[in-house]
């Protein structure tokens, strides 16, 4: 074995002196341990955040605990930019996921803070589904020493917005902890309501923590290249932009090749792409012109106070294409139309009414307006980005990344609508031209990172994007685990996205194994799950031998489906009881082994 | 005669050999192929196995290049051809292959040259539904392709009925006998169980390596010469005497095959070598059959049809060899006469009264269009369960055996949805054939049942103005060299070269008894219609009394005639 000096490695004269004579009293098994660990602790957050913590408690009283309950990363993101902030003020911040964190630890916090969305119909996002179900069991503690406030994140055209954040928010009351803030609930366009309820936050916290002067670390975070963000999109090049779905298709899915030299933005297999999308011309033309208003009028389009002419504003600042309640009641002081009025006056109808239509809709059907272009149009919501799983991965693709983009559209109230962001990759962006993006991390979907591990892959329709990264980013690694794909969409000769690549990655040996499920080529529908089914002893020797478990894709059915289908498989395949397997799943979950992106 | 110029089998068996000998009785491994759902195509072995079975995979071109961007795999599909020997169905066939034509293929079914069905679009996971529902029609698909004996011919022969039936029970007894003995087919599409019992499977007229290449036989009732007979690798000539059939003259060593730029391959048309008793008709079979099995050449596949077994060994030596194998003589041929080879289309009373209609299906193809629903209609004929099918070599259909009582319910189907008889067309377009080519057939090199339509269109324009427009003249397009339509016998012959590129052929005999030759190699549609206009202009002119064009040209030195294959190219 090669003798360490002072030449070929980091250390000094003492340290390479120490280090030779300890490892020559090492045997192999000791020295795969060691490097192991070392890799582990320069890796893992968590126990480089415990190092810190270690250090900072002697200069603070009182420490902040940041849990985020994270779908698609933007709490996540805000929690880590918070924790920063205060570490930046001396103060002691543990930034932790749901998951991650020991509930037991609860009633011994001093100031929590939780930042949650919520996701499909009022559910907990998957990583904060222990920590919630705890914070509602029996034994959740009494916290009469916690003071907390809550940031819930949610989108309001779903009937149960910010659900979870609410909820969170009245049972931590409940437990006898102390709401130093009260709850801010943010929209699709959270950044400037977080920032106030941040700014709140933080201003009540520095009455009760002692200021202590910054430390080192302020000055690692500042860097001279440009930093392109959520707030500061970078405009990517259209390099290839090509439908998937052959002839015949039921479907149009996309595939989008962006040009990300200069862009500095890294992302790894897992996370999302955001791109801000334009309203259609159309669209916006027919709104003006319905309202009659002046399109090149000056508005505000955002609290900073920048104007642009209404057109512009409408296309690319304002969200008209979806409707949510808060909207409808704004608009029903803008107008006298009585069954506008009325319609406002029930939850129920607005949800029934906001379904499949848009502003538009609104204003042609409930006119005449009072109100001039501007109080209207500061009525609305910001035109929210659009978050995809990244199809490629930066290892193989230097510079790029890849989308696969399912096309919406559909007839509603007489009229053809398609969606923003797919409708505009697919009908009106071409190669050249630029779309607005940011790298939106996803830590509750990624590839072990150990690459032999072996990994089970679930996906319907655009929702194996991701695996298309991942196979992509394990070809390029040395040792490969084994893998295996399971795929659903309509029609085998159609629809079968990818489909030479997987192909050839298992002719290469970077797909150990492919079962697919084409719901509409027989008279009988199968689905992936059925294919789960059909493998399950299979299945379940891989979970057994330690295979994460991804699924991706339509959380309704799909999601919903292979999710009873692998609590049977282990239920069945491991003699448990239907509890025990939940257990089993819920384990799988927490040690990250079972991770969901569904939508 | 002209002697050997062909090539001798030198070298290496083809590798094809080895796919037949470790195929196990031609099973390979189609059962696993066909359960793989992750590719539409099964690996290139099989595929040739595969034809064996009747089918062939097949991708639809048009769409290659844009699937190919797509990150899909070719729109892989398979055709199957059903083993019908004679061309003749009963009206359940019919609606069984009308059913699985819309089940699982492209809607359409397309009439052989060889007079059989052929369906085409089957998705992989769909073969064995397709071949089972065929199975429960009393069809099957065994040896409609592949190196065997494929599916015989013989004449519709529509008015002498009794004679018909007999030379049709002959056709179908050689199709049997030369049938492939292995289970292969009915252990992997009809479920049966596997040979287990440590019996070695045996393919006693076969054996394990099957014929070096494909090989065909047909059965002609002059004066009719229908079938082409003198295009078989094995031809039957019927002969009669005081109307019942007596025997047969033995026809060997015809093909329309070629390759373009190797003159080693050549279209050639079989010679009567004799005189068989009807009895004796199966043993000829078999024992020609052997021959080529035995020396044929398995090298090169190029050269390995019978024909060029014929011209090599020279047609003494076969004669003699069949002598030895079957251990008695042929007889000196009988006289015989051909008059035609085309179709007679409408109704016609057959000796025993019973009727009989032919249709005129342009190139095979029966679908539905906006205006024409002749799908729907030959079904609606099927429907009324009268009858039998006959698929005729020209890929048209004969409604045959139908009593007087019966015949207005036929004539109202036919009524309502405009059936053609092929009169209003013009002669040359009722004696036209076209391959399938572009879009599935994987050896095609230009298009041929989707052009050869619009083309004729712009000739019949010629044809108007110098009033050719009932002269029957036999016009026939392949896509390749390899001559499914039988080109080579067309009085003009088109044979794709490249997109939009054809040979130009002329000189056949109207009644298949002679090869064409090249006339202009190579020509567009534009020079196909300047080549052709001077040529039909003069024909009208000069024509004698019922002189055939193909005859013509040759009395007008246009072209020389071609009397043996072997001078095909000079």
């Amino acid at each position: 074995m090669l003798n360490l000096d002072v030449k070929n490695s980091p250390f000094d004269q003492e340290q390479t002196e120490q280090l030779n004579r300890l490892l020559l009293t090492m045997d192999e098994r000791q020295k795969i341990w060691l490097s192991g660990y070392l890799a582990a602790v320069q890796t893992s957050p968590s126990l480089a955040a415990k190092n810190h913590q270690g250090e900072e408690k002697a200069v603070s009283s009182r420490q902040v605990t940041l849990l985020y309950g994270s779908h698609t990363g933007n709490c996540q993101a805000l929690a880590e930019e918070y924790g920063a902030k205060l570490k930046e003020k001396g103060m002691v911040a543990n930034v932790l996921d749901m998951d991650e964190y020991k509930p037991k630890n609860l009633k011994n916090e001093q100031d929590l803070l939780i930042l949650t969305s919520t996701h499909g119909d009022g559910d907990p996002p998957d990583n904060a589904l222990s920590f919630y179900e705890f914070l509602f069991s029996k034994r959740a503690p009494k916290l009469d020493g916690t003071k907390y406030s809550v940031l819930a994140l949610g989108d309001s055209s779903y009937e149960f917005f910010c659900q979870t954040g609410k909820e969170i928010d009245e049972r931590l009351n409940e437990l006898g902890a102390e709401r130093i803030h009260p709850r801010v609930d943010c929209d699709l366009d959270y950044e400037e309501d977080a920032e106030s309820w941040w700014n709140g936050v933080l201003h009540t916290l520095g009455d009760t923590h002692e200021q202590v002067s910054p430390t080192v670390e302020k000055v690692t975070s500042v860097t001279d290249r440009p930093i392109y963000s959520k707030k500061n999109p970078f405009q990517a090049e259209v390099l290839e932009n090509i439908n998937l779905s052959g002839r015949g298709s039921n479907k149009e899915t996309r595939h989008l090749e962006l040009d990300l030299e200069g862009a500095n933005l890294a992302y790894e297999p897992g996370d999302s792409l955001g791109i801000y999308p334009k309203n259609e011309d159309t669209l916006v033309d027919e709104l003006v012109e319905e309202m009659g208003w002046d399109p090149d009028l000056s508005v505000i389009v955002n609290k900073d106070g920048e104007v642009r002419a209404l057109r512009e504003a409408l296309t690319s600042h304002y969200e008209i294409t979806a409707l949510t309640i808060p909207l409808l009641e704004k608009l029903a002081t803008l107008t006298e139309n009585k069954e506008f009025k009325q319609l406002v006056t029930s939850r129920d109808k607005m949800n029934a009414y906001v379904y499949g239509r848009d502003l538009l809709d609104v204003v042609r059907d409930y006119g005449p307006w009072k109100a001039g272009a501007e109080a209207f149009v500061s009525s609305l919501r910001k035109i929210p980005a659009r978050l995809y799983s990244i199809a490629s991965s930066l290892k193989a693709n230097p510079d790029e990344v890849h989308l696969t983009i399912g096309t919406v559209r559909y007839d509603s109230n007489g009229r053809k609508r398609t969606g923003v962001c797919s409708g505009q990759c697919a009908e009106r962006t071409e190669v050249g031209d630029q779309l607005s993006v940011f790298v939106q991390k996803n830590n509750n979907f990624k590839l072990p990172e150990d690459p032999s591990i072996p990994i089970i892959m679930i996906g319907a329709g655009t929702g194996v994007a991701p695996y298309r990264s991942f196979l992509e980013e394990r070809e390029e690694s040395e040792r490969q685990g084994r893998s295996w794909l399971f795929f659903g969409e309509q029609h085998f000769v159609t629809d079968f996205l990818y489909q030479v690549e997987w192909q050839r990655w298992l002719k290469d040996g970077v797909l150990t194994k492919m079962d697919v499920a084409f719901s509409r080529d027989t008279s009988e529908k199968v689905y992936v799950q059925h294919r789960l089914l059909e493998n399950q002893k299979e299945f379940y020797q891989w979970l057994a031998s330690g295979a994460y478990v991804y699924v991706c894709g339509d959380e309704k059915y799909m999601a919903k489906d292979v999710h009873n289908t692998i609590l049977e498989i282990i239920k069945e395949e491991g003699n448990y009881t239907g509890e025990e397997a939940e257990e089993y799943l819920k384990e799988l979950r927490k040690a990250k082994r079972y991770q969901r992106d569904v939508y | 005669m002209a002697e050997n110029k062909t090539i001798r089998p030198e070298g290496p068996p083809d590798d094809m050999e080895r796919i037949k000998e470790e195929s196990r009785f031609l099973r390979g491994t189609l059962v696993d192929s066909f359960e793989d759902r992750i590719s539409a195509s099964i690996p290139a072995d099989d595929t040739k196995l595969l034809k064996f079975h009747g089918s062939y995979m097949q991708d639809d071109r048009d769409l290659r290049n844009e699937r190919r961007k797509q990150k899909l795999e070719p729109a892989y599909q398979f055709m199957v051809r059903v083993r019908l020997p004679g061309g003749v169905a009963t009206p359940d066939q019919w609606l069984t292959m009308d059913t699985l034509a819309d089940d699982y293929g492209n809607g359409t079914i397309k009439l052989t040259t060889r007079q059989t069905f052929q369906l085409h679009g089957i998705l992989k996971w769909n073969m064995k539904n397709s071949i089972q529902a065929m199975d429960e029609a009393l069809l099957d698909s065994i040896a409609a392709c592949g190196d065997v004996n494929r599916n015989v011919m013989a004449n519709v022969n529509p008015d002498q009925s009794p004679y018909h039936a007999e030379v049709y029970q002959f056709a179908k007894q050689i199709s049997e006998h030369l049938l492939p003995k292995t289970r292969a087919y009915h252990e992997i599409w009809l479920d049966e169980e596997k040979v287990i019992d440590g019996k070695e499977e045996e393919e006693p007229i076969y054996g394990s390596h099957y014929l070096p290449r494909k090989f065909k036989i047909g059965v002609a009732v002059p004066p009719s010469n229908d079938v082409d007979v003198f295009s078989q690798d094995l031809g039957f000539i019927a002969v009669e005497e005081e109307g019942r059939l007596i025997g047969f003259n033995v026809v060997v060593g015809g093909g329309m095959g070629m390759t373009h730029g190797d003159e080693t391959t050549y279209p050639q048309l079989g010679r009567v070598i004799g005189f068989c008793p009807k009895e004796k008709g199966k043993e000829v079979a078999e024992k020609i059959l052997t021959i080529q099995r035995d020396y044929g050449n398995r090298s090169n596949r190029k050269n390995a049809r019978f024909k060029y077994t014929v011209d090599r060994l020279g047609v003494e030596w076969i004669c003699e060899e069949l002598n030895r194998r079957t251990g008695w003589e042929l007889e000196e041929a009988k006289p015989y006469h051909f008059d035609h080879n085309g179709d007679r289309y409408g109704w016609l009373k057959g000796e025993d009264g019973d009727w009989h209609h032919t249709f005129f299906i342009q190139n095979g193809r029966i679908k539905d269009e906006d205006t024409y629903l002749l799908k729907e209609g030959m079904r609606k004929i099927a429907e009324l369960g009268l009858g039998e099918f006959r698929l005729t070599p020209n890929q048209n259909v004969t409604l045959s055996k139908i009593k007087d009582e019966n015949k207005p319910e036929i004539e109202a189907v036919i009524e309502e949805y405009g059936l053609s008889d092929g009169k209003q067309n013009s002669a040359l377009r009722r004696n036209s054939m076209a391959c399938v080519a572009m879009p599935t057939c994987g050896l095609a090199m230009a298009e041929s049942e989707r052009y050869l339509p619009s083309l004729i269109d712009q000739i019949e324009e010629v044809l108007d103005e110098v009033g050719l427009r009932n002269e029957e003249i036999i016009i026939r397009m392949s896509g390749c060299p390899n001559g499914c339509s039988r080109p080579a016998l067309g009085e003009i012959g088109f044979i794709g070269k490249a997109p939009g590129k054809y040979n130009l052929y002329l000189g056949a005999g109207f009644a298949g008894d002679r090869l064409n030759k090249l006339y202009r190699e190579n020509i567009s549609e534009r020079e196909i219609l300047q080549e052709l206009k001077p040529l039909l202009v003069h024909y009208a002119k000069q024509r004698e009394d019922h002189e055939r064009f193909g005859d013509f040209v040759i009395r007008k030195g246009y072209i020389r005639p071609v009397t043996s294959g072997q001078d095909f190219h000079s």
